[in-house]
């Protein structure tokens, strides 16, 4: 017994669809089984909220009059890349305001970055903008000041080259010293152990395998529309893994991107990491058609049945050696304390569980009111666990 | 006579010395801690109340100075912005007080800010900058 895509999509449409969260299967399925279940829900929502460096976005500003090849152009001050044509440019989200004192005086605190450009962009703000050119022919203006809004922009995509990572390290900090990471503040001697996932509602860890995840699968981005358009860069589903096929390291990642101007700033906050950098913080929810069993099967899993990487951040991360001190499970990361190498260590997440749920719930709304269709995708993203035909 | 609250930071080897005894002792003024703490720098933190003469009030100051204790006034107060607030929690691990916590029900961070000392720690620990310092 299976379902297509097709049969799903004709079910939102008569607004019969039955949509449930990933966290709302878990006991779902535990009352009444997998089979039942996979009959019944169509689809199943995931969320995820935090902090993503690699994002930004992808400007086309339209050309002034006469028209401008864009050689350098900045933002309220931070510098986007102009090495594509004439007047599109692209807007990292680490990218620090010009003049920032960086970590001049440490731990810098990273006030404004290209990921509060994009927030401000999406909250309609004015954004100051500056432009150079060294002048051709064909283009002639050398300089250009203008302040604008993203409803000026011919065009304004957000565009991510590496998001929503499938599992993610738990960092702590073995040093006598405390240390000021992209995964927080880490207090020194197992100070504390801080982790990056929304564990059971993430949208990766709901589909292991990418058996349903792949190019073209329309999502929720920031708030708006937006769709998986390839594999994200590090993307590595070769790792060890749990009974279930669940990974056990930071695995699969996605690259999306959508219409930055549906998008919301509740769902696209710039963020600025003590002591590290300035950054993106990307609301991400991935619809999981439910096609048959395994599926269901796979996003049932609970928090206490995934395990994430204890990394040290003072020397095993920065120099790279691979080493790992434990794994602990999401339940006991979210329960506020972890036993790592023997001693009891409080935690904090970065990654809000709070607007993951959220987002699950937006998107399951989105659903059943027929405003959101699901995509087939054109192409799997590529694991091989899958495709030699295994996973349990 | 005057009623005054500070915080004190400790620098870490500094820490176990009787220091703040000797406030007593030696300059007449009486205290009352109201919290006691280590900072994620492993700095001790007293947030205490004392009350005394306004002279050896500033003479207690300078010595503690001299001690190389960082004496910070409490007359301001911190708030959170709660439309910048995303409930991550990094703040959790910074805050002394317990004064941010995490609701295991909602998932949401709880500011209590009768628990909260205004230390800052918390200022620029957050991502989104949501705790704001008011004056
Ligand atoms: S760090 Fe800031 S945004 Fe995160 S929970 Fe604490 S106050 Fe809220
Ligand atoms: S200022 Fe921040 S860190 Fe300090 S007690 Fe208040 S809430 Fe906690």
């Amino acid at each position: 017994m299976g379902k297509t895509i097709q049969e799903i999509n004709e079910r939102i449409k008569s607004g019969k669809a039955v949509v449930v969260t990933a966290e709302e299967i878990i006991d779902l399925v535990r009352e009444k089984g997998v089979e039942k279940v996979a009959r019944r829900v169509d689809v199943i929502t995931t969320g995820t909220f935090g902090p993503m460096c690699s994002s930004g976005a992808l400007i086309n500003l339209g050309h002034p009059k006469p028209r401008m090849k864009i050689h350098r152009a900045w933002l309220n001050d931070v510098p986007a890349y102009c090495g594509i044509a004439a007047v599109d440019l692209y807007l990292g989200a680490t990218e620090m305001a010009e003049h920032d004192p960086l970590n001049e005086v440490f731990p810098g605190e990273f006030r404004y970055g290209g990921g509060h450009v994009i927030e401000d962009l999406v909250a309609g703000k004015k954004v100051r903008l500056r432009a150079e050119s060294y002048g051709t022919d064909c283009y002639p203006l050398r300089k250009w000041e203008a302040e604008i809004t993203i409803h000026d922009l011919p065009d304004a995509r957000l565009f991510n080259p590496r998001n929503a990572y499938q599992n993610y390290n738990v960092a702590v900090n073995l040093s006598d010293r405390v240390l000021y990471t992209y995964m927080g503040v880490l207090r020194p001697n197992l100070g504390n152990a801080n982790y990056c996932s929304a564990g059971q509602l993430s949208p990766l860890l709901n589909d292991p395998l990418f058996r349903t995840i792949g190019v073209g699968t329309r999502i929720f981005l920031g708030g708006g529309i937006g769709y998986v358009v390839d594999r994200g860069t590090q993307h590595n589903p070769d790792v060890p893994r749990t009974k279930s096929g669940h990974p056990k390291r930071p695995s699969g990642t996605l690259a999306v991107m959508g219409d930055l101007k549906g998008m919301s700033p509740r769902y696209l906050v710039g963020y600025s990491m003590l002591g590290y950098g300035a950054t993106l913080a990307v609301g991400i929810g991935v619809p999981i058609p439910v096609l048959d069993e395994e599926v269901v099967e796979a996003a049932a899993v609970s928090d206490s049945d995934l395990y994430a990487p204890v990394v040290d951040y003072s020397v095993d991360y920065p120099q790279g050696t691979g080493r790992v001190l434990g794994e602990v499970s999401y339940a006991q990361l979210r329960s506020g304390e972890v036993e790592i190498l023997g001693k009891r260590v409080p935690t904090a997440s970065l990654s809000s569980y709070s607007r993951a749920r959220e987002i699950a719930c937006l998107l399951k709304e989105w659903i059943q009111s027929g405003r959101f269709l699901l995509t087939e995708p054109v192409e799997l993203l590529p694991c091989p666990v899958r495709e030699r035909g295994g996973g349990k | 006579m005057i009623r005054r609250k500070v915080v004190l930071h400790f620098p870490r080897e500094k820490v176990d010395k009787p220091i703040v005894s000797k406030l007593v002792r030696d300059y007449g003024l009486d205290f009352n801690i109201l919290k006691a703490s280590i900072t994620p720098r492993e700095e001790g933190l007293l947030v205490m109340e004392i009350t005394g003469e306004e002279k050896d009030y500033q003479r207690g100051l300078e010595y503690l100075e001299n001690c190389g204790v960082r004496v910070q006034p409490l007359s301001q107060d911190v708030a959170r912005n709660e439309d910048r607030c995303t409930h991550c929690g990094a703040c959790l691990a910074v805050c002394p007080t317990r004064a941010l916590y995490m609701d295991s029900e909602s998932m949401q961070v709880i500011f209590d800010r009768e628990e909260c000392v205004a230390c800052e720690l918390c200022v620029k620990v957050c991502p989104p900058r949501a705790m704001e310092i008011r004056y």
